[in-house]
């Protein structure tokens, strides 16, 4: 039983999964508080689920007995833990000071058009999300952007319709 | 003593301070935010820099931040530097980059510390003429208005109300020019002490709602000191008054008691003053509806209670005034208690302590200082929630001491919070069920009330072999824990209260007088809490053996003819049978109330008496300490202090003289009352600020010509905006004022220094002399045991709900839940009954909803009778439940704010 109030909502919590749990579980003893593992389990879920639901949210505070605002607020700090249902494959586009010297605004154009959207959004069929970063910390072969775990480095237009072509056959 | 030098000054400080403070407490202006005087410094804003030099030869010196630096001897500062004046007024540019500048329609607007600190440090013409960032805000129940647009992002309102007052549902979220100050979802505040982010927020984003609904500026409310009627604490407040009603409540400061802070029920609980349900003319009962009294009747009714055979019940929610011209009128021996029997009793177990040497009863403030706190069976947040609050405080002497030995200062909030960890200073809970403080508990025991009770004669006599023995085996572990901590304290404190009978109280008086004998005869602290504002001032007035079942039974028997019912709901007392039968045998029945109540549906004559703001009024609290509360403003209509109407005294003053010298135990009551000083010149303390508009023009649309404005003959204050203002005399303060500074945050040129007693102030005067030795409680004989389908009884309350009047106010009244009964998952199963069931109890067969709680002990049955009418004292140690075939309304128990209320598996 907690000993104080984790949340007052109309919303159920998700349970987590065996796995899950497991790797919290194995957070938990790098830690001498559970506050702490809130970073952590947020990845952890994100990693399993692809983003962290207000469900999961709630799941992952009454596994730690922590406030769920206090989660929200560890939660929401960090751009990379997604609040919101994003696509396969998310693209971090980087559009910092080296990347803009070496004309990533046209390469940003060329995705945008392809893909249909705009920074913060998902195409429709689910494919891409697109979300801006402030450097990817390679700046000498910029302009760079990630999808998904992947490195795209020197990016020009044509680059960018090769690279979105092998993502979507790659998931056939 | 230190001696620092600010802008070539030399003035004498307290090394121990910060700069900020210092300056502060030396009368000097310096703009900040982010440092509040109850929550020390954490440097996020950067709105305090001041220069500070090396030695006299440093002419450059360099920039630092005032509520950051100590005020060591020697240093060397200047606030008037024009690098520091124009890093301040930058500061203050960019905090304001998205600020709306929406003055005109922002609540705060006139009392804001941001208008404030924006015009003292020169940033007075807006360059920025970009897009700004938008928020999107919430719904925060019906306290709290949120407008995140105007947030500067300073954290107090996060440092309040996580780090002080222990909330979980209010964090910053997100990042940079983003971070968003609110829940993690829309809902309801959970805090009980919410409303202080209205006046901890230096800007428009917390506002109260409430008096959203009416709103005046600060300048045009009419206002005095008050005190709050909300329960035994005796907060002292400032209620403000507009076109003759009551718009809100803010907090005054009392360094004793109070401090800073409120509870939401002593903030948003004042509505009733202004509701239909006030009783505001004298009638007569004829064939059943009420007929206006005419002056000579209401004076033959008088005569006609003044016979022998006229019995008077107090009022422990009346002043010490009223109840003690009713003992004048009747006679003492027919004065009776007008509180519940079991409360008679408990009343004189706290009597007779508050006079016993070995005893002192803590200050709110002193509470703060305990450094290990035992809590018997009493749920202090929904009793006395302000001690809570202070109790919170008190586990953090732990962190303050680990601080000192690391050699930091206590002022560095953040530091001393990260060196603590969760190191806190023992607080130990035993109780029926799980408490809004367990959070912070070190033990947390959950036991039946009889077993709290062994429990607490158990660790009484662990302290001290003389203590009589009682064991409970179980907990022989904890016991001794307990028992060790409070040994080892250097300023323990024990807390109990009525709310279920005396031999919680007698029990917590064991454990302080082992205490006392162990610890070479120093008065320990015992707290005992009462449900009311003048419980106190009743009690000291009734006699012992005048309880109200012996009023009742001279009413039912015949022995007295006459009854006068002094603000008092009876059935909310007694058993509805025994109160039926004694005003219906009784000839004629006075009562004498604010708002309509089942007890004036009986009466036969009702004089309608002022609300609290409506009236001068001394009451005393749970330490025994009298304060005086001023009147605020008029009452439109007939209704007058109940004093007013029984007795013949011409002032108040003229009654708290002769209670003085009359009723024992008064004796320094006069001290409250204001000396002649405040009249210089003949001059009274205006209620009105001296920019308070529209006065000419307030009831043009009734009459064109400008009325005479009230004359108020009896008080110091006046009904106007002329005489020499309160800022004089702070101890009749009501809402603090000094140039440049419109907000609350004044507060500092009151005090002799931060967080000081107010200058001439006054923080009422302790009644209670020392004169006794007493000796040990007997344990008492074993308590009846459940049988069959029975389960032990604990009378449980709610902050939002249990007190009477704040019960009827609006806002409060969303708060509310109906009645219900707290029983663990088992003794639900067992019974049939699932969560939201409705089931009777008995022996009343009353309705109650079902809440099945985790946290209950098994065997026990929580009761809170809410405005049910039920009342607590049909019930006797054991309660029966049965389930019902009825619906539960639609309010139910879904705002009830509890962390162990069963919920179905995730
Ligand atoms: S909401 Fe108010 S108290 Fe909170 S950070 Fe913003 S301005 Fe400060
Ligand atoms: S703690 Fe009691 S006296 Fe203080 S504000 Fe709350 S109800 Fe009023
Ligand atoms: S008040 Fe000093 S930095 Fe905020």
């Amino acid at each position: 039983m907690s000993q104080r109030v984790i949340a007052s909502t109309a919303k159920k919590a998700r349970k987590l999964s065996a796995e899950e749990i497991a790797e919290i579980e194995h957070e938990m003893t790098l830690y001498p508080d559970k506050k702490a593992v809130g970073l952590e389990a947020l990845k952890i879920v994100q990693k399993s689920q692809g983003w962290v639901s207000d469900e999961s949210l709630l799941g992952i505070a009454k596994y730690l007995d922590i406030p769920v605002a206090d989660l929200e607020g560890v939660a929401t700090f960090f751009n990379l833990v997604y609040r919101e249902p994003v696509g396969k494959n998310v693209i971090l586009f980087c559009d910092s000071v080296s990347c803009w010297i070496m004309g990533c605004e046209s390469v940003k154009g060329h995705i945008k058009q392809q893909l249909d959207i705009d920074y913060g959004q998902t195409t429709e069929d689910g494919d891409f999300t697109l979300i801006p970063v402030p450097c990817l910390g390679d700046c000498d072969r910029a302009p760079v952007m990630m999808v998904g775990p992947d490195l795209h480095r020197n990016l020009t237009p044509e680059k960018i319709d090769s690279i979105i072509s092998d993502y979507k056959n790659k998931q056939g | 003593m230190a001696k620092i030098v600010i802008d070539g000054v030399e003035y004498e400080v307290n090394p121990d301070n910060n700069l900020l403070q210092e300056c502060l407490s030396q009368g000097l202006d310096l703009p900040y935010f982010c440092w509040h005087p109850s929550m020390g410094s954490v440097g996020a804003c950067r709105q305090c820099a001041v220069k500070q030099y090396r030695d006299e030869d440093d002419k450059e010196g360099m920039l630092v931040m005032a509520c950051m630096t100590p005020a060591s001897d020697g240093a060397i500062i200047s606030l008037e530097d024009e690098q520091a004046k124009s890093f301040r007024s930058d500061v203050i540019e960019s905090l304001m980059i998205s600020h709306p500048h929406d003055c005109p329609v922002c609540e705060e607007g006139g009392e804001c510390h941001l208008q404030d600190m924006t015009q003292m440090s020169g940033h007075n013409y807006r360059r920025y003429d970009k897009k700004k960032r938008t928020h999107r805000n919430q719904y925060l129940g019906p306290f709290i208005n949120h407008e995140m647009n105007r947030c500067i992002t300073c954290y107090r309102c996060v440092r309040y109300y996580d780090d002080y007052a222990g909330g979980t549902d209010l964090s910053a979220q997100a990042s940079h020019h983003h971070v968003y100050f609110g829940r993690h979802e829309e809902g309801v505040l959970e805090s009980e002490f919410s409303g202080n982010l209205v006046e901890v927020c230096p800007t428009g984003v917390f506002t109260d709602k409430a008096f959203s609904q009416h709103y005046s500026r600060k300048w045009d409310l009419q206002t005095a000191p008050s005190v709050c009627v909300g329960c035994s604490v005796g907060c002292n407040t400032a209620p403000g008054e507009r076109y003759g009603t009551l718009r809100r409540i803010v907090n005054r400061y009392n360094s004793e008691v109070n401090g800073y802070f409120l509870c939401d029920r002593g903030r948003f609980g004042f509505d009733y003053v202004n509701s239909r349900e006030r009783l505001l003319e004298p009638v007569k009962r004829v064939d059943n509806t009420g007929e206006l009294l005419a002056d000579d009747e209401i004076k033959a009714v008088i005569k006609e209670f003044s016979r022998e055979g006229t019995i008077g019940i107090g009022s422990p929610r009346a002043s010490n005034e009223s109840n003690f011209a009713l003992k004048t009128m009747v006679g003492d021996e027919n004065f009776f208690a007008g509180y519940s029997d079991s409360e008679s009793e408990s009343m004189a177990a706290v009597l007779t302590l508050a006079s016993d040497k070995a005893f002192h009863s803590p200050s709110v403030r002193k509470i703060e200082e305990a450094d290990a706190v035992l809590i018997l069976g009493e749920d202090v947040t929904n009793v006395a929630p302000r001690i809570a609050l202070a109790l919170r405080q008190s586990v953090r002497n732990k962190a303050m001491d680990l601080a000192s030995e690391s050699r930091i200062p206590q002022w560095q909030d953040a530091a001393v919070r990260e060196l603590a960890q969760h190191e806190r200073s023992p607080l130990s809970i035993l109780s029926p069920a799980v408490s809004r403080l367990d959070d912070i508990a070190a033990d947390r025991v959950i036991e039946s009330l009889p077993a709290l009770v062994a429990m607490g004669h158990q660790i009484a006599n662990k302290i001290s072999g003389s203590a009589p023995a009682a064991t409970s085996p179980e907990h022989d572990a904890v016991a001794e824990k307990i028992a060790a901590q409070l040994k080892g304290a250097k300023r323990p404190l024990i807390v109990a209260g009525s709310s279920n009978g005396s031999e919680l109280i007698k029990a917590a008086a064991n454990i302080a007088r082992a205490l006392h004998e162990d610890g070479e005869d120093a008065a320990i602290d015992l707290c005992l809490l009462v449900p009311e504002v003048n419980s106190i001032g009743m009690g000291l007035m009734a006699a012992e053996e005048n309880s109200l079942g012996v009023a009742l039974d001279k009413l039912s028997s015949g022995a007295a003819k006459r009854v006068i019912v002094l603000e008092n709901d009876l059935y909310r007392r007694a058993a509805k049978s025994q109160v039926d039968s004694a005003l219906d045998k009784a000839e004629k029945v006075l009562v004498l109330d604010q708002v309509t109540t089942a007890t004036t549906a009986k009466a036969d004559v009702i004089l309608p008496v002022t609300a609290f703001s409506e009236h001068e009024a001394t009451y005393i609290n749970y330490e025994g300490r009298a304060q005086l509360s001023f009147q605020v403003h008029q009452c439109q209509k007939m209704a007058q202090p109940a004093w007013r109407w029984i007795s013949d005294a011409a002032h108040i003053d003229d009654l708290v003289e002769r209670c003085c010298s009359e009723a024992p135990g008064f004796a320094k009551l006069r001290d409250v009352l204001p000396g002649e000083n405040p009249f210089i010149a003949g001059m009274k303390v205006p209620r009105q600020s001296h920019r308070y508009s529209g006065r000419t023009a307030m009831i043009a649309n009734v009459n064109v010509h400008e009325p005479k404005q009230m004359e108020d003959k009896e008080s110091i204050m006046s009904f106007s905006m002329e005489g020499i203002s309160a800022q004089k005399d702070p101890s009749i303060m009501a809402s603090p004022w000094a140039p440049k500074w419109n907000s609350n945050q004044s507060i500092s040129k009151f005090q002799d220094e931060v967080n000081g007693e107010l200058k001439q102030g006054h923080v009422g005067s302790l009644l209670f002399e020392k004169t006794a030795s007493g000796s040990y409680f007997d344990v008492p004989a074993v308590a009846a045991q459940p049988s069959g389908k029975q389960l032990h009884l604990a009378l449980s309350y709610q902050i939002f709900g249990s007190d009477e009047l704040s019960a009827r106010a609006e806002p409060i009244r969303e708060r509310m839940t109906d009645a219900y009964v707290g029983i663990c998952p088992e003794d639900a199963q067992s019974r049939g009954l699932a969560q939201g069931d409705v089931a009777t109890i008995t022996p009343t067969g009353a309705p109650v909803v079902v809440c099945i709680r985790t946290g209950v002990k098994p065997g026990t049955a929580l009761l809170y009778c809410g405005d049910a009418n039920i009342s607590p004292a049909e019930f006797t140690g054991l309660l029966e439940i049965e389930k019902s075939a009825a619906q539960a309304t639609s309010r139910g128990i879904s705002s009830l704010i509890v962390s162990d209320f069963q919920e179905e598996e995730i």
